[in-house]
């Protein structure tokens, strides 16, 4: 007998599409090659960690993920869109709109609109580019600062605001403009330690919640508790990646090792 | 001291700085700032033509000097039969005058805006020309207020030298009548004093502004 055709379709599903796909990432300024060759893929609902020494080019990653950089060599795939760049060519501006739709950025420094109030900054981009309705934007804008516990502060500027909650609404920013996933630029190191806690809580909270995310970090805990995949970028490629349980107690490359001593003994 | 030419003079003086001192220098400054704003980002614009065109503008402003631009407008234009009204020459040379100087103020207050603010605005979608509207010229504009204020105050006594090219305004009226009674010290201090209590109050309102504008920034 043959088996039942669904069970065989259940049997060799292939693996799920990945939201998104870098192959060869290259980027140099001068003739400092900055990234060399790197490779990502970010599959539906899986937080990725990027960790690496400073001016490992963490940042460069992730700005060119989100358009702000253009990259002169490899390719990206996002398959459940059909976009498919390769970097070695001209990027047109429609091209590097449609890179940057698919995510939406939270900054190291922040980066509010200081002479806007929180509830204009969250809902600046939804209604001046995505033109959307405003009570629809306003109330989603209202749910998310409540979610994130900055219910009752809507109206203030940014600068009223304690650094946790500034990050906050830089996170709150970034939901509801509605992107597929969500790129963190160590968004806790510019903060007080006694103001990280609130910030990394409302991460896993969004990871939780089966966001897809990009996380540059230094905070080993959180990416030990959240991340499914940490990446160890080093001299512009990324040398080591696995399940953190494994990278962090058994990193196979000594850079690694080293990278990793130095954060946990820095002394 | 002839307190009676001071009193009865005083009137005149009024009108004089009402009807002409203050709407010339109010003109001629809407004027200027667009031009400076339009200058400002000619300069900032990556096509090497316009912020050439922009560069010479301000640069021929800012070397030469107020007078001579008003020469040339008024007693200098018309040799190629090109006759322009005081008024109208006297507003045309401020504006330029003006636009030239806050031009510079303008495109200084827009490089201040820290990169970030473009790259959030670029983040969250917007095109070049939003982001510089929504985001960047708003706090640019704060940035330019206490600078501009004080474009403003020296405008309002440059207006003095269009006496020079026949516009009534407060010190045109000061000099005739200085020539009619023969009291030049007394009218000229007069007018002097004018100037400064206007420039007085010019500067209080400044400070207001100014700490209005403090408020929300970071
Ligand atoms: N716009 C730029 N121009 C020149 N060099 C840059 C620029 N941006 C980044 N770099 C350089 O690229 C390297 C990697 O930077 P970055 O991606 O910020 O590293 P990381 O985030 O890992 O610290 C650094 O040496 C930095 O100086
Ligand atoms: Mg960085």
């Amino acid at each position: 007998m043959s088996p039942d055709p669904d069970e065989l379709v259940e049997a060799t599903e292939p693996p799920p599409e990945p939201m998104l796909e870098v192959r060869g990432l290259a980027k140099s300024f001068g003739d400092t090659a900055v990234l060399r060759s790197v490779d990502l893929d970010l599959l539906p609902g899986r937080v990725v960690c990027l960790i690496g020494p400073s001016g490992s080019g963490k940042t460069t990653v992730l700005r060119s993920l989100n358009g702000l950089e253009t990259p002169d060599g490899g390719t990206l795939r996002a398959p459940l869109t059909g976009l498919e760049v390769d970097f070695s060519e001209p990027l047109t501006n429609a091209t590097r709109n449609r890179v940057r739709d698919l995510s939406a950025m939270v900054f190291q420094q922040h980066n509010l609109f200081p002479h806007l109030t929180v509830l204009e900054n969250v809902t600046e981009g939804p209604l001046r580019v995505q033109g959307r309705p405003r009570a629809e934007v306003e109330e989603e804008a209202h749910a998310l600062l409540d979610r994130v516990g900055l219910h009752g502060k809507s109206g203030a500027f940014p600068a009223e605001l304690s650094g946790g909650q500034q990050q906050r609404v830089g996170i709150v920013r970034a939901l509801a403009l509605r992107p597929q996933l969500l790129l963190f630029d160590e968004p806790t190191s510019s903060l007080d330690p006694e103001l990280v806690g609130e910030v990394l809580s409302v991460m896993k909270g969004l990871a939780d919640d089966g966001w897809t995310m990009v996380v540059v970090t230094h905070e080993l805990a959180f990416a030990r508790d959240v991340a499914d995949d940490v990446l160890f970028l080093d001299g512009g490629v990324v040398l080591e990646r696995g399940a953190p349980a494994d990278i962090f107690t058994a990193p196979r490359e000594e850079r690694t090792r080293r990278f990793l001593d130095r954060l946990m003994r820095p002394f | 001291m002839d307190w009676d030419l001071v009193l009865s003079s005083l009137g005149p003086l009024a009108v004089g700085a009402i009807t002409g001192t203050i709407p010339l220098a109010l003109a001629s400054f809407a004027i200027g700032i667009v031009i400076a704003l339009l200058a400002a980002l000619a300069r900032l614009s990556p096509r090497w033509w316009l912020s050439g065109i922009a560069r010479f503008y301000i640069s021929v402003i800012r070397g030469t000097p107020l007078i001579v631009q008003l020469y040339v407008i008024f007693f200098g234009l018309p040799s190629i039969d090109v006759i322009i009204d005081p008024w109208p020459s006297a507003i045309i040379a401020l504006s330029l005058n003006v636009g030239g100087y806050a031009a510079e103020v303008i495109r200084a207050a827009i490089l201040s805006i820290p990169r970030g603010q473009w790259e959030a605005a670029y983040m969250i979608g917007m095109p070049r020309w939003l982001a510089l509207r929504r985001i960047i010229l708003p706090q640019a504009a704060r940035v330019s207020v206490p600078p501009l204020s004080n474009t403003f105050i020296s405008l309002v006594k440059d207006t003095a030298l269009c006496s020079l090219i026949l516009v009534t305004e407060m010190f045109r009226i000061a000099q005739q009548i200085a020539a009619f009674s023969n009291e030049f010290l007394l009218l000229y201090v007069e007018a002097a004093v004018l100037y400064w209590v206007i420039c007085l109050v010019l500067s209080a309102g400044q400070d207001r502004l100014e700490r209005r504008l403090e408020r929300h920034v970071a």
